[in-house]
């Protein structure tokens, strides 16, 4: 066998990948989150995060940034299913009477938890990104004719070719997304299983790569369970802004600093 | 005058390797609280005994916490509910009067039960001969202080070397994983000077053979830690990934074995 299969065959090899996988996506939640709460910058803001987000790399490299994620989660999902269908077989009689010593909720339901956030990531996708769920495409709302708005950085309208770029309009999309209680509901328990996913993973991830020892144990899992938290509340904090109102779709429709009124405006302000 | 009790055993009776093994039900009566968990469990056979039944077969040797021998979970936990206590070590004072105690065999797929308590622990000596051992110079025995070693180096491996192979922290987890295990070997060995000779090569093939006899992986949630009973730390596991991932790196621009 080659050693490299070797290596990815062995039980620590898989978790070794599973801790490499589960470091992008660490870092990755965080990213989105911080992305994420510019909404409570302004519509202009969140409006303009995405268009640069959409258009700072070229579509093809936009592409394989995109692949590159798909591709961490197959193999994060490919060492979890593989090694837990390797752990089943190595216990196949249990205990009559099976106690907990001191193992965390957490740390014992990585795979519910896990499954449950893979059926979000889909969701979430469908909703948001490829905004096919039925019965809740942004478009079918028809609040707006136009789901497009003008990109504004600095308050002004960006021109290009003497004609306003124009960019999707995130900040009603996401309104208009979680005015659905059931939506709201489920980015919220979504998030607080991510949040015990992380407070487990984060620190299991450097005990797997053989970067801790007691002291450091103690320190990660605080760590843990303060970026478990923080991520949770970050990404649930929009959902229930909107659901109390804190956070509505543009008043203006996106269109305040349209270039025909935007001395009039200006002017008003 | 000393406390006795009296007690209901569920036990693990099963006649071979092959036969179906069911849970019995005992009752003990006048345990002292002063004998430990082993002498119980004598007290119990002797009475089958006199009954014309077959004992109750469970391993035991040194009796004084140090062969590793006395392998059963107690009421659902490797060695009982004590910590860093093996079963011999066990006193019935930790127990009370009525209490009904579950005793089971380990339970992983390398284990196998032999009969009734004993369960084959081999895999555990087939990773020892897969690298438990260092290559050193035979004939006269070298000085014991020939090669310096810091005192700190030296209470670590002497901590990894605490492991009594008893097999407890594969019988806790619920993957059935000998991480904990191989990792003592492992860290006890490669960080000795004797040892490091062949570090990426034991740490491969050790891993190698663990995998081979078909225990699970580790899922770092820490309850063999909590089981052993020589307080093996989960340092050693960590020890073992990073041994492992850096002999696997070697291993792949210059072969190591």
């Amino acid at each position: 066998m080659c050693t490299l299969c070797n290596f990815v065959q062995s039980t620590i090899g898989r978790k070794i990948l599973m801790a490499l996988t589960g470091l992008v996506l660490v870092l990755f939640v965080m990213g989105h989150m911080l992305g994420n709460l510019q909404i409570f910058l302004g519509p202009d803001v969140i409006n303009g995060y995405a268009y640069k987000l959409h258009h700072l790399l070229p579509a093809s490299a936009l592409w394989a940034v995109r692949l590159v994620l798909l591709g961490t989660i197959a193999v994060h999902l490919w060492a979890a299913v593989t090694l837990t269908l390797d752990n089943r077989k190595a216990r196949p009689q249990g205990y009559l009477e099976d106690k907990v010593v001191q193992a965390s909720y957490s740390s014992r339901t990585m795979r519910m938890s896990g499954i449950i956030l893979l059926a979000f990531i889909i969701f979430h996708i469908a909703h948001f990104t490829v905004r096919i769920v039925p019965g809740k495409q942004y478009e079918e709302f028809g609040v707006l004719e136009n789901t497009m708005v003008p990109l504004v950085k600095d308050g002004e309208v960006v021109m290009k070719n003497g004609h306003e770029i124009m960019t999707f309009n995130v900040n009603d999309m996401m309104v208009l997304g979680f005015e659905v209680w059931w939506v709201s509901a489920f980015y919220i328990i979504a998030t607080g299983l991510l949040c015990m996913h992380l407070t487990h993973g984060f620190s299991s991830m450097f005990q797997s790569l053989g970067l801790r020892n007691g002291l450091w144990r103690k320190r990660l899992d605080r760590v843990a369970l303060a970026y478990g938290w923080i991520v949770f509340l970050g990404f649930a904090i929009i959902p229930i802004s909107v659901m109390t109102g804190f956070l509505e779709k543009d008043p203006t429709g996106g269109l305040a600093l349209q270039i025909t009124e935007t001395v009039a405006i200006i002017g008003v302000i | 005058m000393e406390k006795t009790m009296d007690l209901t055993l569920k036990v693990w009776r099963q006649k071979s390797a092959n036969s179906m093994g069911a849970f019995e039900t005992y009752a003990v009566k006048d345990v002292s609280e002063g004998s430990s968990f082993l002498e119980m469990l004598d007290t119990l056979s002797e009475d089958l005994v006199e009954k014309g039944k077959e004992p109750v077969a469970f391993d035991h040797d040194c009796r004084e916490g140090i062969c590793g021998s006395c392998s059963m979970t107690i009421n659902g936990i490797p060695h009982g509910p004590e910590k860093a206590t093996t079963a011999c070590q066990l006193h019935m004072r930790h127990f009370h009067d009525g209490q009904t105690i579950t005793i089971e065999p380990w339970r992983a797929k390398p284990f196998p039960v032999i009969k009734d308590l004993v369960v084959d622990r081999s895999p555990l000596d087939r990773i020892i001969q897969s690298g438990g051992f260092i290559t050193s110079r035979a004939g006269s025995a070298v000085d014991a202080n020939a090669i310096p070693i810091s005192k700190a180096t030296a209470d670590y491996a002497m901590d990894a070397a605490a492991c009594i192979g008893c097999g407890a922290c594969v019988a806790a987890c619920p993957n059935a994983s000998a991480m904990l295990f191989t990792g003592a070997k492992v860290s006890h060995m490669n960080s000795l000077p004797q040892g490091k000779v062949e570090k990426d090569r034991r740490t491969l093939a050790m891993v190698t053979t663990m995998d081979g006899e078909g225990f699970g992986g580790c899922t770092n949630i820490g309850e063999c830690e909590a089981a052993c009973p020589k307080s093996i730390s989960l340092d050693m596991i960590a020890h073992l990934n990073r041994d492992y991932a850096t002999a696997q790196v070697k291993n792949f621009f210059k072969p190591v074995a």
